[in-house]
């Protein structure tokens, strides 16, 4: 049976609306996350709320459907699958660069077909770059979500596996992690999007292959630490299974550090598609490739630089306010803060 | 009278890498320890901090941390080898027949889950029964074991309660599943001393109600005193001395309770220097091959350091190891020499 592409990717996309749900259920239903939560969000409501229009734009730009296109558009293949975010700017295309709200060609002053209504300009193919942008926002989050769903079970399962049972399993993890970080990131990085082929998939699983080993360190130690603990041992004087004390009494104990983590790795891995796009090996319809797109334009008299500037702006914007969310959530979480707040 | 549990030679050890010319299997930590503990018995293991009396209870669970292991000897309960178990049958018996408690309460609960929660799933282990109802026994067992307003508790994190509650909803979690002997690993050692009674009451009152035979581990005289029906002391990963607490407390024979009697403060008159049993337990890679004490012992005399001391049984069914009491003992007190050298 073949799904066809678009379909696979709504699916997807309900599947992890649901699992969002389930996490916000949970949340509510915590005590001590739901306090931390809200702690977050008064400290934090400007950043919380960029992200939130990050992910609106990324969701809504998830749901395509067939059919719908009005006969006179011309720059969408017929029938093709288009998503909301498509829909609003159909048709806009024009011939070459606009700039911003101008009535005419920026090169060759020929009148617009649609002037006035690039609020971003267009690039050199004329697509209007706030609708590239908005794209854009969807490739992120996926980069950065797909990712560290890939690396953080990854670094989980070697490092609380690594720290718990210890022993072979141990020397092992030492082992690929020891040989890991002797391997140049980015040669690594490259090599393994050579062989796996481009595409959004196989960038996600090479950063998520190239950036567990921190946390994979972090959590291993972790692992160490609590192993040691008393109720780890009292579990154990009270008959609970081995399997059953790691998901009961280490991992729980190590959320916080995998909220954090999640968090913080998600804009770095952000900001490394924009350079594996640099190198021309990166996500199509990133804010890393318009960059490099742009940086031809950037030579040019007079300068084009509403491309670049709205792509890096979405780059900026999204990583600015992660990051602040981020360090909030660091904050609110952190052990010492969490144990002793009434 | 059969005893609940009886521990026969048994000999923990761990690996040592200095001795590697010993053809044994590693630093004896436990060695050749037996004592019976009967139903409703509470038994003291006495001794200084490295005697072993941790790692005799965590023998008998089959808990010895790596790389440590238990070597030889039984532990029968109700005549049943807990060492010959498979380990699925080990876990049941934890928890359901033999429990712990530990020393520091303050860690001793996950404090990312509410002490209700953590009772209940300890309840929820071992029996099949429904949430709405183990936490009806959890509700129980807070009232049982003296806790305060248990609604709330029930509901609380563990950094909301203090110390001695900490420690009461461990005793709790112990007896969730009315084990028969329930060890306490230095159950007061991190409370302070108003908690300590407090907890030290609740023991024995849990211990008459419930018939529940305790193992209490401790370095506490004074706790021994409060609650112990008899005494073992332990020296260097061997017991030195067994006897009724009464007696022991009275009446010691060994030099090594002598000394740990002498140097209670409240035995000796204001003013004076307070005794001490001089140096510190040697490591055991240091062990003389006679009587461990036999390096700080004050009456130690010619085979104290090289030969192991057999077995004595004075009247009262008092069992102690040493050389002086057998020299100082009249020739008609029989001497159950157990038969190894």
């Amino acid at each position: 049976m073949n799904v066809e592409p678009y379909i696979a990717s709504n699916v997807v996309t309900l599947v992890l609306l649901v699992g969002v749900g389930f996490l916000v259920a949970f949340v509510r239903r915590n005590r001590l996350w739901r306090e931390a939560a809200r702690t977050l969000w008064s400290r934090r409501k400007v950043a919380i709320l960029t992200v939130g229009l990050y992910l609106a734009i990324g969701v809504l730009d998830s749901f395509a459907w067939k059919g719908g296109v009005p006969e006179d558009v011309v720059d969408v293949l017929p029938n093709a699958p288009l998503t909301l975010v498509d829909r609003l700017f159909l048709g806009t295309r024009e011939a070459s660069y606009s700039a911003p709200l101008a009535e005419i060609e920026f090169y060759g002053g020929q009148p617009l077909r649609h002037p006035g209504t690039h609020l971003l300009g267009t690039d050199i193919l004329g697509r209007d770059v706030l609708y590239l942008s908005l794209k854009g926002a969807r490739v992120a989050l996926l980069i950065g979500g797909l990712t560290s769903l890939i690396a953080i079970p990854l670094a989980l399962l070697f490092g609380v596996g690594a720290g718990y049972f210890g022993g072979r399993f141990d020397d092992f993890v030492f082992f690929l992690i020891s040989t890991l970080a002797s391997m140049p990131g980015l040669l690594l990085l490259i090599t393994l999007i050579m062989v796996m082929g481009r595409g959004t998939l196989s960038v996600c699983v090479a950063l998520g292959v190239t950036s567990w080993v921190g946390f994979c360190r972090l959590s291993r130690a972790e692992t160490l630490k609590l192993r040691e603990l008393e109720y780890v041992s009292a579990a154990r004087a009270l008959g609970v299974s081995e399997p059953a004390i790691v998901l009961r009494h280490i991992l729980p104990n190590l959320a916080h550090l995998i909220v954090i983590t999640f968090v913080l790795m998600f804009s770095g891995l952000v900001l490394s598609e924009a350079v594996l796009s640099w190198l021309g090996i990166g996500v199509d319809g990133s804010w890393g490739q318009m960059i490099d797109g742009a940086r031809d334009e950037l030579s040019r008299e007079p300068i084009i630089w509403w491309n670049i500037g709205a792509a890096g702006t979405a780059l900026f914007g999204l990583i600015l306010a992660v990051n602040t969310v981020g360090d909030a959530i660091r904050d609110v979480l952190d052990p010492r803060t969490l144990r002793d707040s009434p | 009278m059969s005893a609940l549990l009886e521990v026969r030679d048994l000999r923990t050890t761990f690996p040592s890498s200095k001795r590697s010319a010993g053809p044994d299997d590693g630093l004896p930590v436990v060695d050749r320890v037996s004592f019976d503990l009967s139903s409703g018995e509470v038994l003291a293991l006495v001794g200084e901090s490295g005697s072993g009396k941790s790692m005799t209870a965590l023998s008998i669970l089959r808990l010895v941390p790596k790389p440590g292991r238990v070597v030889a000897g039984e532990v029968r309960l109700g005549g049943e080898n807990l060492l010959d178990y498979p380990v699925t049958e080990m876990r049941r018996v934890r928890g359901t027949r033999i429990s712990m408690i530990f020393q520091e309460p303050m860690t001793s609960l996950n404090p990312v889950v509410t002490a209700g929660a953590q009772v209940i799933e300890a309840i929820q282990l071992h029996d099949s029964i429904g949430y709405a109802d183990a936490r009806a026994r959890t509700r129980e067992l807070f009232v049982e074991v003296g806790i305060p307003d248990p609604d709330a508790r029930l509901d609380a994190y563990p950094h909301q309660l203090s110390g001695g509650l900490k420690q009461r909803v461990m005793i709790a979690m112990a007896l969730s599943t009315r084990p028969e002997i329930l060890i306490a690993d230095e159950p007061t050692t991190a409370l302070d001393v108003t908690i300590q009674a407090q907890i030290l009451a609740l023991l024995r009152d849990l211990q008459r109600t419930r018939n529940t035979a305790i193992l209490l581990i401790t370095h506490d005289l004074g706790i021994v005193n409060e609650l112990a029906d008899r005494v073992a002391v332990m020296y260097a990963g061997r017991i030195v001395e067994v006897a009724e607490r009464t007696q022991l407390l009275s009446n010691p024979l060994h030099p090594y309770t002598q000394g740990l009697l002498r140097s209670i403060p409240a035995r000796s008159a204001a003013g004076d220097r307070l005794p001490e049993i001089p140096g510190t337990v040697p490591p055991p890679s240091q062990w003389p091959s006679g009587c461990r004490f036999s390096t700080r012992c004050p009456a130690r005399f010619e085979p104290c350091a090289d030969v192991m001391p057999e077995e004595l049984r004075p009247a009262g069914g008092r069992r102690v190891w040493c050389h002086d009491v057998a020299r100082n003992t009249n020739p008609q007190t029989d001497e159950h020499g157990e038969e190894e050298a």
